[in-house]
């Protein structure tokens, strides 16, 4: 039975015919291969957002498991002040609209209203990094007042950060996405990866605030 | 009906007439011998940022075992201070400083990125067909990771003193520690699971989508899925790891109280989180070896690998079944009951898939016509010692023996038994396997029957009176004991110094064959895998024209096979 195929040309002697039939690894001794297979960047970058969420998920049962068993001293108080955390959330989940028009945009041609949404989104995201720094600034206890203050500072700090390279990486997009740039109607898997990064953050910070400031 | 033969058969030396075309490398390796030049480049590549899924494989390969030969010294150090029931040779800080960096060394910067990283890269491609990884730049991002977090995990040592508070970095123990070392290491373990998840991302893009078209998931050999689960694994549990130690890290220096009960702070929960990472890193750990010694016995014993599907599925069943019983190693932390009983029944059931692993892997033997050459001895001592290892993990899965046991020489035993003779046996197999592959050149058997009998004996002796000193209530990770214990631990030193032993034999071999062993040819083992369907060492291409469509790579009487 024949259970493996193979090329005839395989069986010529290989080392004669190697030069010929891939010149360009003359040029690529470190073997650069990307060019022969399609494009799996985005498939890479939803399994890094696994990892990243399950991040976020042993903080947040690490959360719970403490908010369960481990009582506050007295004096301690799990309440937060909901305005500015119910502002930040709405900023975060209309910037999530706002990427969505930045991309439908680019891909109708019209490079200009893609960036001006670009920056819409950039500002709201800048504004929600404003609005929790003021939040902290406002909060009655510091990072090391008790086990509760500490998980929310850890917990919203690892959000923010993920928000601020989010508004550093819509800038970069932004600044791509300029006539001329590498970021075009045809060619635009950078500004794709912020928008499912920008959502992914979006997503985490509806879970964080669902479970910090309404539980 | 026959298949033609893959690859020129009259072919009997690797292709010497590759001239590198690196001109810097060419200058500086002309004096070297060929057989060490298999491409492109000459050996100053493997110091080099190179996207070659085989340089990167090598790499690991090489950076790995530098690790092993450092960790194995403190691993010596250790047996040696156990000689006595004093503590005379290491002072006690010491100790405790060698024996945490022992455990670090030895888990995150040699078995794992040996049997994931270097096997996985330098063997997955060929199995998918394809050229290279899905992402070779990330897959070398990943790899140089992992260098400067072992430098700077040595250097600890040298800068007021390692971590001290063992590789688990238990709360409130390594909140009392020295600060300084406790956060390298912290620093350092974040570096490596960085780079572990970068390579698992990698691993799992190229099996699932890089396949050669009409590659069938079913029709890929095991070490393919057993990487894959393994993948998964790292992709969900390191990042939890990453989030506890940074927690850990805010205790020691923000002076926070997350793990720290005398400020209100929950020890337990720094368990829960550190073991739902470092139980699924016993099987990121064991996984790949699977794979790898499912790839070794079919070959060696000419027989097609029994039970391929039920194969499959026991390693899926394993890596879901690995994610949720990390608890069992709390039974101790006032784990209340109803999580015990969960835990332990979960445990249990790992046996099953696994069972099912062992008993297939006898059934592929079973007749065939078995070659007792290095590799092949390596992985029967494997299948002994791993059966031994998994009977006393069944043993400690439950409660009573677990409470019995815990924290003693027993559970020492036990683990040495799974990554030991488990997984490091089926590195050594490996590399007696591959070594023609990556070298072109075989090695020398006698010296590798030699390695195996030192190895073999030194592990047995070093480990085997670990189990009677853990029941007789030893503990771990303390330097002085009972002088009631002293005989079985100047055993155990006897056997860990034959350990030690062993390794000139491989050394020996390594290089000398490197430039004088017997030249390979593409297929000395006449195996069927894609690997073998190209040159030893194979081009930078991997094969030159299309890859090779293997239906069945463990086809032995079925498919006719060509050295």
């Amino acid at each position: 039975m024949t259970s493996l195929s193979s090329p005839s040309s395989s069986t010529a002697p290989a080392i004669e015919s190697a030069p010929e039939l891939h010149p360009s690894s003359d040029h690529h001794p470190s073997g650069d291969h990307e060019e022969h297979h399609g494009d799996f960047r985005m498939f890479g970058l939803v399994l890094f957002l696994v990892g990243d969420g399950m991040t976020f998920a042993g903080l947040f049962a690490a959360y719970l498991t403490f908010r369960a068993v481990n009582p506050l001293p007295s004096g301690g108080v799990y309440d937060l002040e909901l305005l500015l955390p119910t502002i930040n959330t709405a900023l975060l989940v209309i910037s999530s609209f706002t990427f969505h028009r930045a991309a439908r945009q680019l891909r109708l041609g019209e490079g200009f209203g893609c960036r001006l949404w670009l920056l819409i989104t950039a500002a709201l995201g800048a504004a929600f990094l404003a609005s929790q720094m003021l939040e902290y600034f406002k909060l009655p206890f510091g990072l090391t007042a008790n086990l509760f203050a500490s998980t929310f500072y850890v917990l919203t700090g690892f959000h923010g950060l993920h928000v601020t390279l989010g508004v550093m990486m819509i800038l970069i997009v932004w600044w791509q996405a300029r006539a001329g740039g590498s970021i075009n109607r045809e060619s635009h898997f950078g500004l794709e990866a912020a928008e499912l990064y920008w959502h992914f953050v979006d997503g985490i910070w509806v879970v964080l605030f669902g479970i910090i400031y309404l539980l | 009906m026959t298949a033609g033969p893959l690859i020129s058969g009259s072919q009997k030396t690797p292709p010497l007439s590759l001239k590198p075309t690196n001109h810097l490398a060419m200058e500086s390796t002309s004096e070297l011998p060929v057989s060490l030049i298999p491409q492109h480049g000459g050996w100053l590549r493997y110091l080099s940022f190179s996207l070659d899924h085989k340089v990167v494989g090598i790499q690991y390969l090489v950076t790995g075992f530098l690790f092993y030969l450092i960790g194995g010294v403190l691993a010596g150090m250790i047996r040696t201070e156990l000689a006595t029931p004093i503590s005379d040779y290491l002072s006690r800080e010491v100790y405790n400083e060698v024996l945490t960096m022992h455990g670090t060394i030895m888990i995150f910067l040699w078995i794992v990125p040996v049997v994931n990283g270097a096997f996985g890269n330098y063997l997955i491609p060929f199995y998918v067909g394809a050229r290279d990884m899905a992402f070779p730049r990330l897959n070398a991002v990943a790899f140089w990771m992992i260098p400067p977090a072992g430098l700077l995990l040595i250097a600890s040592f040298f800068i007021g003193g390692a971590s001290q508070s063992g590789w688990t970095a238990y709360p409130p123990l390594s909140l009392r520690t020295p600060a300084l070392g406790q956060l390298i290491w912290i620093f350092s373990v974040l570096l490596l699971g960085g780079s572990s998840i970068l390579g698992g991302i990698n691993f799992i893009v190229t099996i699932l989508k890089l396949r050669r078209p009409g590659l069938k998931m079913m029709q890929l050999p095991m070490y393919c899925w057993a990487m894959l689960g393994t993948s998964i694994l790292v992709v969900l549990s390191t990042p939890v790891l990453a989030g506890t130690l940074v927690m850990l890290a805010f205790d020691i220096v923000a002076h926070t109280g997350f793990f720290n009960p005398a400020i209100g702070g929950n020890a337990v929960v720094y368990q829960h989180l550190f073991w739902f990472y470092s139980h699924p890193a016993v099987y990121i750990m064991v996984l790949p070896a699977f794979g790898l010694v499912s790839e070794i016995l079919p070959v060696h014993s000419r027989k097609p690998l029994f039970g391929y599907t039920t194969m499959v599925y026991s390693i899926l069943a394993i890596v879901f079944l690995g994610l949720i019983v990390w608890a069992h190693h709390m039974f101790t932390s006032g784990t209340p009951p109803w999580m015990r009983l969960f835990f332990t029944i979960a445990t249990s059931f790992i046996a099953v898939p696994t069972g099912i692993k062992f008993f297939n892997w006898l059934a592929t033997l079973w007749g065939g016509k078995i070659a007792l050459n290095s590799a092949m001895l390596f992985a029967c001592a494997f299948i002994v010692n791993f059966v031994l290892g998994g009977i006393t993990g069944v043993a400690l899965a439950q409660v009573p023996f677990d409470i019995h046991v815990h924290d003693t020489y027993f559970v020492v035993a036990h683990f040495h038994y799974i990554v030991y003779g488990g997984t490091v046996f089926i590195i050594f197999s490996s590399i007696y396997h591959w070594y023609p592959k990556l070298t072109g050149r075989m090695l020398n058997e006698p010296l590798g029957m030699l390695h195996f009998v030192l190895t073999f004996v030194g592990f047995n002796l070093c480990f085997g009176p670990q189990h009677w000193l853990g029941m007789n209530g030893m503990p771990r990770r303390v330097s002085e004991y009972d002088p009631q214990f002293t005989l079985m631990n100047q055993i155990s030193s006897v056997g860990a110094l034959l350990m030690a032993l062993s390794t000139l034999p491989f050394l020996i071999n390594v290089f000398h064959s490197a430039w004088r062993g017997r030249v390979a040819g593409n297929n000395p083992w006449r195996a069927l895998t894609p690997e073998w369907l190209t040159s030893s060492p194979p081009p930078v291409e991997n094969w030159n024209g299309p890859a090779p469509h293997v239906e069945h790579p463990y086809g032995y009487g079925l498919v006719e096979t060509t050295p």
